[in-house]
Order: structure tokens, then C-alpha cells, then sequence
């Protein structure tokens, strides 16, 4: 099969999972939509690693694999504080940074 | 030990004395009363010793090779120029060293008493010691670094006196007026000393002048602008128009510091650096001649002025800058050894005269004004004596020692010929208003009804009166900073009376040293020095002098006599003439209104540019364009970057997208 359609599924999927960053305010979904930004990203590494017949892109994608599940832990522990913490969980609520 | 040993011990006394009672001040309670004095004085004996070992050791040597230079070590050395700490010892700084650390001692002598009362007695004498020793430095450099680190010791030296009661507002702003006049002369004097170094590669006396003529044409435009530098630093410290106006207000220090440094020590430093320079004043006549004038016009304004003035001081002071200016036209017409005589005698009786007036002042309680002065005679016959002798001498009165000093100059002036005998009557019309001045205040302070504080001395007692300030009449304390009661003792000390004998003598006889067609002492000795001058030989015959001489000598007595008439005969003529003259009075008293002058022509525009520049240029411009525009500039940008920072996390995520894709988007177009 041509990498293309690979290209296309992953470029499809990575703009699912940016339009849902960019929409979505609760951060339970944000974290699941970055999921899928990387799992897109992954998608092409692994379809570029087949076409050039290399192991390369294929061990990226399991690092990829590792460090989103490190960045999932991280989210859904600061999911858990804001929780306890009684706080909104609503990212647009979570503004004090503002300059 | 050789003729350049003395000199450095010369040097070393008062250095050592300096140090020793400043560091002997840090003992724990101080040093015993009086022994600063006696230590300073010591080291200044001890100076003049070494003079007059230096001046044996000279006169013992073949009369080509009384030029000695001893160096130390080396300042700086690059190639084949460097610079030594070298004195030059020959009879020109010899003779100013005797003269120098010799009246020094008697002044040293004549503090001890003095300024005994005084709180910062420790302090006065250690930077007495500095001036002697700075003076002295000046004196034996034998180039124009050391020449010019002696100058500048000698300008703080005399800062440092002048201001010495520093609570007293009026020292401390005469001081720093003093000192930034004689910064002006520095800056001549460095100047000058760039010039001669760029022309001749050489910064020492002998490598100076020895191409003086090989380097330098006649009139040559570099050296004549270097002599006017020379002359602009000798006439910042000599006092000669226009830079005089520091040496009255210098007045505000104490009375023997008046008589030291200025009137015979470091105000005749300016004559020593014409006559030390005169290779190329030789090589520059004009620069000579614009001298020669000024010195003549400095002694007739200066004498003018010495008429008004009622302040006992600053009469005297003027007949300072009076007196100095004989001294620029002697060595301006190349009459040096006629300048270093004058300078000599003028250092005796001028200081003789200021003792003579500190003793009048602390008998009066203080108080300068001749206005309340009068009939001291019988209340104190030893000042009388010396004061008299003292104003005979600076009216010339025939056989004293200004006699035959003074007028050998106007004679060697008028000997040039030309338009130089204009100068020289000009300097009698001086001779006569000096002997009018000089007699003015001896009638004035000691002729006349006794006032109640002579009365009271014949009584025993001391007048008192509250401490003040005698310029402006302000209360004072007597404590530190400010002049002491206890200093108000007349003349009943005997180190006062021990020094202002020997000087009275002095006054009177000093001047048969050097008596035309009997001795020649003076130039004699001076000769080796200023053998390679070009005017040697034209100096006035004997006969020309003595006719010189009587001619100086009956205008002297004509100027006595008409003080007589006018203080003694008919008093209150004066007053009569005051009021008739009144316009004139008032230009006198206030001095030609140079320092209104000066006032007007740099204080004013100075002061309104300064003015201008903080409203205008540091308020507008500085502060609220240059850094106003910067915070401005900031401010905006910061604006613009805080707006960014919504602290939302979506709008963050979208600029990032965005900027990666424009980033990406950048990098296919440029690839393809």
C-alpha cells in the first residue's frame, strides 16, 4: 500500500485531535485529544520506518508511546488535585496566568 | 658630603616633620602642647642648615660647575627619553631655598606663640611643614614633572592654610577660590611643559636649554605661546592681573600664614619660574614684553588700591601683588639678578610687616579695620619698631633694603631704552603711591588719640572682645575650626618678638649686600646661573644706578611726607578728599570691581548656561526624551506581550499550532 494513505489517515487524525485541544474545555478530553495528536504522529513515524525498510522510526514511536503515557499520568494526577481541590474542571477557568 | 646631599636633606627635613607630627597627632591624647610647633621648627632649622651647607659646598667649586643635578630614580623611561626624580642644585634654587626655608623659620618661630591657643594647633603645623617642603620641591626640580608636582603641592598646601579655620564660611570659600586660580595656572603650566616637550623631546632644564636656541627661532610662534602658558601658571601664582583676585581673600588664614606663603614665599614662586625659564623668555621677547607690562600694570593697580583699602591685611596684600610686580618687570626685562634680590629683601620686610600686623590684630581682639585702629605706639614700642622698619624698607626710604632692591630695577628697566622707560615711570608713580600707602598705615595704626584697646594695654590688660568673624562681623565659638581667645596675645611672647627681630635688622640692612658700584654679593653669586643670558652685559653702568637711586630715594621721602601731612598734620584731608572723590573712592575700595568683573564676564554666563542646560536639556531632553522615550518604548512592547498572555490554554495552543504551521508552511515553500 502507498505511505500516502497513511500520510492522509494520520494527518486526519492529528487534526481531530488539534481541533479537539482547541475546542474542548475540559481537560479530560484535551488529555484524550492530545492522545491522538501523538498517536497521529506515531502513525506517520511507523508508515515512513515501513517505506524506508529501517527500524528507526518504529523505536520512536515506542518512545513516543512511553513518554505520552508519563504526560498521561501527569494530566489525570493534576485532573485529580484540581478535583480535590474542589476546583472548576474547565480549562478556561484555569486562567491566573494572564500577563 | 657633596652639594646635592644637602640638597635632598633640604628636601627631607620638613618631609620628615610633616610626618611626624601628622602621624605623632594619632598618639593617644596628641602631642604636648607647643611641641608641634617646636618639631616644625626644628625641621625648618634644619632645612636652612642644609641650605647653607649646599651654598658652601657650591661657592667651594670652579664657578662653570655650580650646576649639579642628582637623580633619585627614574619616573619613566621609554627609549631614549625618560624622566628622573632629580633636583637641580645651583645657585639660583640654592639662593631661593636660603631665602625660603630661612624666613620660614622665623615664621615657624613666630607660630609657636602665635597660634598657641589655637584648637588645631598639630594640624597647623604639619601643613605648615607640607607648604615648606612643597616650596621647597619646587624650588630644586630639576624638570618640569617634578616642577609641576611642587606647583601643585604648593597650590593644596596653600588651600589647605587658607581655609585652615574651616568653619569660618568665608576661609573655606576664599580657599577654594584660591585653588581653582591656581589650577588655572597648573593647567599653563602643563600645557607649556606639552609644548616644550613636543619641540625639544626633552622635559629636563638642561636638555630644555640647552636646544633653546637650536629648536627655537627667534620669536618662534610655539615657544611664545609656551612662555604665555609659563606666564599664565607664574602669574595664577604670583597674583598678577587678571589671576589676583584669589591673594586678598586669602587673607581669611591666619595672620603668619598670610606672611609666609603669601607675601614671601610661594606668591614669588611665579618670579622663580621667569627667572628659571629664562633661556626661553630669552628666545621669546615678546612673550617677555607682555610680561614686563603686565607686571607694571599689576604694581600701579595694585598700589591704587592699596590706598583705599582700610582692611590692615588686605592692605598689606595688595602691597603684595604690588610688590611682586616689580619683581615680573625685573626678570621680564632680564634684570634677574635685581628680581631675586627684590624677591629676597621683599620676603623680609613683608613678612615683618604681616607679623608686625598680627601683633596689631591680636591686640585688637581681632579686629582688621584700620578704621577703629590708632596710636599703638606707646602700647606696643617693640611692633612699632619692627612695623616701622618693615614700611621704610617698602617705601624705599634711602639705605634700606627695598631701597636698593626696587630701584634697581626701574634703573636696568630704563637702561633698555625705548618704551620701556614708559614702564619705568610707571614704577615710580608706584614708588611714590607705595611710600604713601606704607606711611598710611603706620600713622593710621600707630599715630593719632589712642583708642580704648591701645589705653587698656598700656594698662596691662587685653582688649576681648566676643569672637567674630572680622569680614562679615559674625558670631563664633573659639573652639575647633575657629580661630582661639587665647591667641589675642599682642606681642608679649618671646618667640614673637625672636622673629621679628632678626627680620626688622634684615629689613633695614639686607640691602648692602648689594649696593652699586661697593658690593654685587648678590649677582655675584646668581651669575653662574644666568651667565648664558644674552643681557648680560647691558646692565645700567654704576653712575646710571646711583642717579636711579636718588631719584627712587626723593620720591620715597616726597610719598612719606605727604602721608605725614595727610595722616599726622591735617587729619581728616582725606576725608575731605573721599568726599569730593567719591566715585572714585568706591572704584578703589572695590578693587577696579575685577571681582564684579569676573562676576559678570564668567561666573554669570557659566552659572546661566548651567541653568539652561538642567531646565532645558536635562529636564527636557535627557530626562524625558532620552530615558522617557526608552521607558516609553518598553512600556508599549511590554503592553503588546501581556496582551498575548491570557492565561488560557486553548489561545496558547492555538498560537502554537498556528506558528508551527507557518514554520512548516515556511520551510515546504523554500524547499520546493
Amino acid at each position: 500500500m502507498d505511505v500516502v494513505w497513511f500520510l492522509v489517515l494520520s494527518a486526519f487524525i492529528f487534526v481531530i485531535g488539534a481541533a479537539g485541544v482547541l475546542t474542548r474545555r475540559n481537560p479530560l478530553v484535551v488529555l484524550l485529544c492530545l492522545e491522538l495528536m501523538l498517536n497521529a504522529g506515531n502513525l506517520a513515524l511507523v508508515a515512513f520506518a515501513r517505506m524506508h525498510g529501517g527500524h528507526a522510526g518504529q523505536v520512536f514511536a515506542l518512545i513516543v508511546m512511553v513518554i505520552a503515557a508519563c504526560e498521561v499520568v501527569i494530566g489525570l494526577g493534576i485532573i485529580v488535585a484540581m478535583y480535590r481541590n474542589r476546583l472548576p474542571i474547565d480549562v478556561d477557568e484555569m486562567s491566573e496566568l494572564r500577563g | 658630603m657633596s652639594a646635592t646631599s644637602y640638597g635632598w636633606l633640604i628636601l627631607a627635613f620638613p618631609l620628615a616633620g610633616t610626618l611626624l607630627i601628622g602621624f605623632g597627632w594619632l598618639r593617644p591624647g596628641g602631642l604636648p602642647a607647643r611641641l608641634p610647633g617646636w618639631i616644625a621648627s626644628g625641621a625648618i632649622l634644619g632645612a636652612f642648615l642644609s641650605s647653607i651647607g649646599a651654598l658652601i659646598k657650591l661657592e667651594d667649586r670652579p664657578e662653570d660647575a655650580r650646576s649639579l643635578v642628582d637623580s633619585a630614580w627614574t619616573y619613566a623611561s621609554t627609549g631614549d627619553f625618560k624622566v628622573d626624580l632629580a633636583i637641580l642644585v645651583d645657585p639660583l634654587s640654592v639662593f631661593m631655598c636660603l631665602v625660603v626655608s630661612g624666613v620660614s623659620f622665623l615664621i615657624h618661630v613666630y607660630s609657636v606663640a602665635y597660634m598657641g591657643g589655637d584648637r588645631g594647633y598639630t594640624r597647623y603645623f604639619a601643613y605648615l611643614n607640607y607648604f615648606v617642603f612643597s616650596m621647597l620641591l619646587l624650588v630644586l626640580a630639576a624638570n618640569f614633572v617634578l616642577l609641576i608636582v611642587g606647583w601643585a603641592f604648593v597650590g593644596a598646601a596653600s588651600y589647605l592654610l587658607i581655609s585652615y579655620w574651616y568653619r569660618r564660611e568665608t576661609a573655606t570659600s576664599a580657599g577654594i577660590k584660591a585653588f581653582v586660580i591656581n589650577v588655572i595656572g597648573d593647567v599653563g603650566l602643563v600645557v607649556a611643559a606639552f609644548l616644550v616637550f613636543d619641540k625639544t623631546g626633552a622635559l629636563d632644564y638642561a636638555g630644555v636649554f640647552g636646544q633653546a636656541d637650536s629648536a627655537f627661532g627667534h620669536n618662534d610662534g610655539t615657544l611664545v605661546a609656551a612662555c604665555l602658558l609659563i606666564l599664565v601658571g607664574a602669574f595664577a601664582k604670583s597674583a598678577q592681573l587678571p589671576l589676583h583676585t584669589w591673594l586678598p581673600d586669602a587673607m581669611e588664614g591666619p595672620t603668619p600664614v598670610s606672611a609666609l606663603i603669601h607675601a614671601a614665599t610661594m606668591v614669588t614662586a611665579g618670579v622663580y619660574l621667569i627667572a628659571r625659564m629664562h633661556p626661553l623668555f630669552e628666545q621669546a621677547p615678546t612673550a617677555a614684553d607682555v610680561s614686563a607690562i603686565i607686571g607694571t600694570a599689576t604694581l600701579v593697580f595694585a598700589a591704587t588700591v592699596a590706598l583705599a583699602v582700610t582692611d590692615l591685611k588686605r592692605t598689606i596684600a595688595y602691597s603684595t601683588i604690588s610688590q611682586i610686580g616689580y619683581m615680573v618687570l625685573g626678570v621680564s626685562v632680564f634684570a634677574y639678578a635685581s628680581g631675586m634680590f627684590h624677591l629676597m629683601t621683599h620676603a623680609f620686610f613683608k613678612a615683618l610687616l604681616f607679623m608686625g600686623a598680627g601683633s596689631v590684630i591680636s591686640a585688637m581682639g581681632g579686629i582688621q579695620d584700620m578704621d577703629r585702629m590708632g596710636g599703638f605706639r606707646k602700647a606696643m614700642p617693640f611692633t612699632f619698631a619692627a612695623f616701622l622698619c618693615g614700611a621704610l624698607a617698602l617705601a624705599a626710604f634711602p639705605f634700606t633694603s627695598g631701597f636698593f632692591s626696587k630701584d634697581e630695577i626701574l634703573a636696568f628697566t630704563l637702561e633698555r631704552g625705548g618704551w620701556y622707560v614708559a614702564l619705568a615711570i610707571a614704577g615710580y608713580v608706584g614708588a611714590a603711591l607705595t611710600a604713601f600707602y606704607a606711611f598710611r598705615m603706620v600713622f593710621r595704626v600707630f599715630w593719632g588719640p589712642p583708642v580704648q584697646e591701645a589705653r587698656e594695654l598700656e594698662q596691662g590688660h587685653l582688649a576681648h572682645h566676643p569672637p567674630a568673624n572680622p569680614a562679615t562681623g559674625e558670631a563664633e565659638d573659639s573652639d575647633v575650626g575657629f580661630p582661639a581667645e587665647e591667641h589675642h596675645i599682642a606681642e608679649r611672647e618671646w618667640p614673637m618678638r625672636a622673629a621679628m627681630g632678626p627680620l626688622a635688622v634684615l629689613a633695614l640692612l639686607a640691602g648692602f649686600a648689594q649696593v652699586p658700584g661697593v658690593t654685587d654679593a648678590i649677582e655675584k653669586f646668581l651669575e653662574p646661573t644666568f651667565a648664558d643670558s644674552h643681557f648680560h652685559e647691558s646692565a645700567p653702568s654704576d653712575s646710571s644706578e646711583w642717579v636711579g637711586l636718588v631719584i627712587g630715594g626723593l620720591i620715597s621721602i616726597g610719598g612719606i611726607a605727604a602721608a605725614y601731612f595727610a595722616y599726622v598734620r591735617r587729619r581728616g584731608v582725606t576725608l575731605q578728599l573721599r568726599d569730593r572723590f567719591g566715585r572714585v573712592h568706591a572704584f578703589l575700595v572695590n578693587k577696579w570691581y575685577f571681582d564684579e568683573l569676573f562676576e559678570a564676564v564668567f561666573v554669570r554666563p557659566v552659572a546661566t548656561a548651567g541653568g539652561f542646560g538642567r531646565a532645558v536639556i536635562e529636564t527636557r531632553f535627557v530626562q524625558d526624551f532620552l530615558v522617557g522615550g526608552a521607558v516609553g518604548i518598553v512600556r508599549v512592547g511590554t503592553g503588546i506581550a501581556r496582551s498575548i498572555q491570557t492565561g488560557y490554554l486553548r489561545a496558547y495552543a492555538l498560537l502554537l499550532l498556528f506558528g508551527v504551521a507557518l514554520l512548516a508552511l515556511y520551510f515546504l515553500l523554500a524547499s520546493s
